[in-house]
């Protein structure tokens, strides 16, 4: 798989939430994303831009354009140095939240995405990476 | 501050979201949506998300408790015009609204909404006889 272009972005605040759903939204119309495509990928973008303020104290999301043989794709990787997760299985389950959301982000985004994958150690932070083929 | 204007028309509050809100935003216009409705005892509530290209956990719970706190304060409350992109990524989040009302537009909104109300009003007819 090929990157073709990546473009960072700072997440700290409630309105970087709002500036990354565009950014995202942007780049998944140039790709000629579907209106239903780019809904999905926009709305697990909201949702894990929002984990990493929330639970990472903040971090950074990359947006790359990639490719293979066959077709392409937007990937986001959203990074924070936060306390990490204990345990990554239960993270993933509907409902679970350590917060006083409703722990629908992680879940939620990994049925939003094609590929879904994610590194986390306790005191260490938090890496989500979700793809979505046009 | 930045707002969300909430219009009354009639016993009727409307509120049409033309924007990507942000979180305090959502959370602003909760509190104000509650204090108006008081204020005008207002009787329902129509939110317009017709605009809205894409509705998350957030603003999903933010709308459930607009209806949950609208209902206590003996108001109804309408959801229109969910675009069918922002419906199929809503299921598929996991957010299936239960407990909203929705109708396709305003117009089917407003019907709903002046059911729905005259529903209550015959309920507290009844619960006065005895």
């Amino acid at each position: 798989m090929k990157v073709l272009n990546s473009e960072a972005m700072e997440l700290r605040s409630s309105e970087d939430i709002v500036l990354v759903r565009q950014a995202v939204r942007k780049k998944a119309v140039t790709l000629g994303f579907g209106l239903v495509d780019q809904t999905k990928i926009v709305t697990a973008s909201s949702e894990l831009a929002r984990n990493t303020i929330d639970y990472g104290g903040g971090g950074t999301v990359q947006l790359e354009v990639v490719e293979n043989d066959r077709r392409s794709g937007l990937r986001l990787v959203f990074e924070d140095h936060g306390p990490g997760i204990a345990d990554v299985n239960m993270a993933l389950t509907d409902g679970y939240t350590t917060g006083s959301g409703m722990g629908l982000g992680l879940s939620g985004s990994k049925r939003l995405s094609h590929e879904f994958e994610i590194f986390s150690k306790p005191g260490q932070g938090t890496r989500v990476s979700i793809l979505r083929w046009k | 501050m930045e707002r969300i204007p909430i219009l009354k028309m009639g016993e009727f509050l409307l509120v049409t979201i033309q924007v990507d809100m942000h979180d305090r935003l959502a959370l602003t216009l909760q509190d104000d949506l509650t204090s108006q409705i008081v204020k005008h005892r207002a009787r329902g509530v129509l939110i317009d998300i017709s605009t809205l290209e894409m509705v998350d956990s957030f603003i999903g719970r933010m709308l459930g408790s607009i209806a949950s706190m609208a209902r206590l304060l003996d108001a109804q409350t309408v959801v229109v015009g969910m675009q069918p992109s922002v419906a199929i990524t809503l299921v598929e989040l996991g957010l299936s609204m239960q407990g909203i009302r929705t109708a396709l537009d305003v117009e089917k909104g407003m019907v709903a909404l002046q059911a729905a109300v005259s529903e209550t009003r015959e309920d507290t007819d009844e619960g006065s006889e005895f």
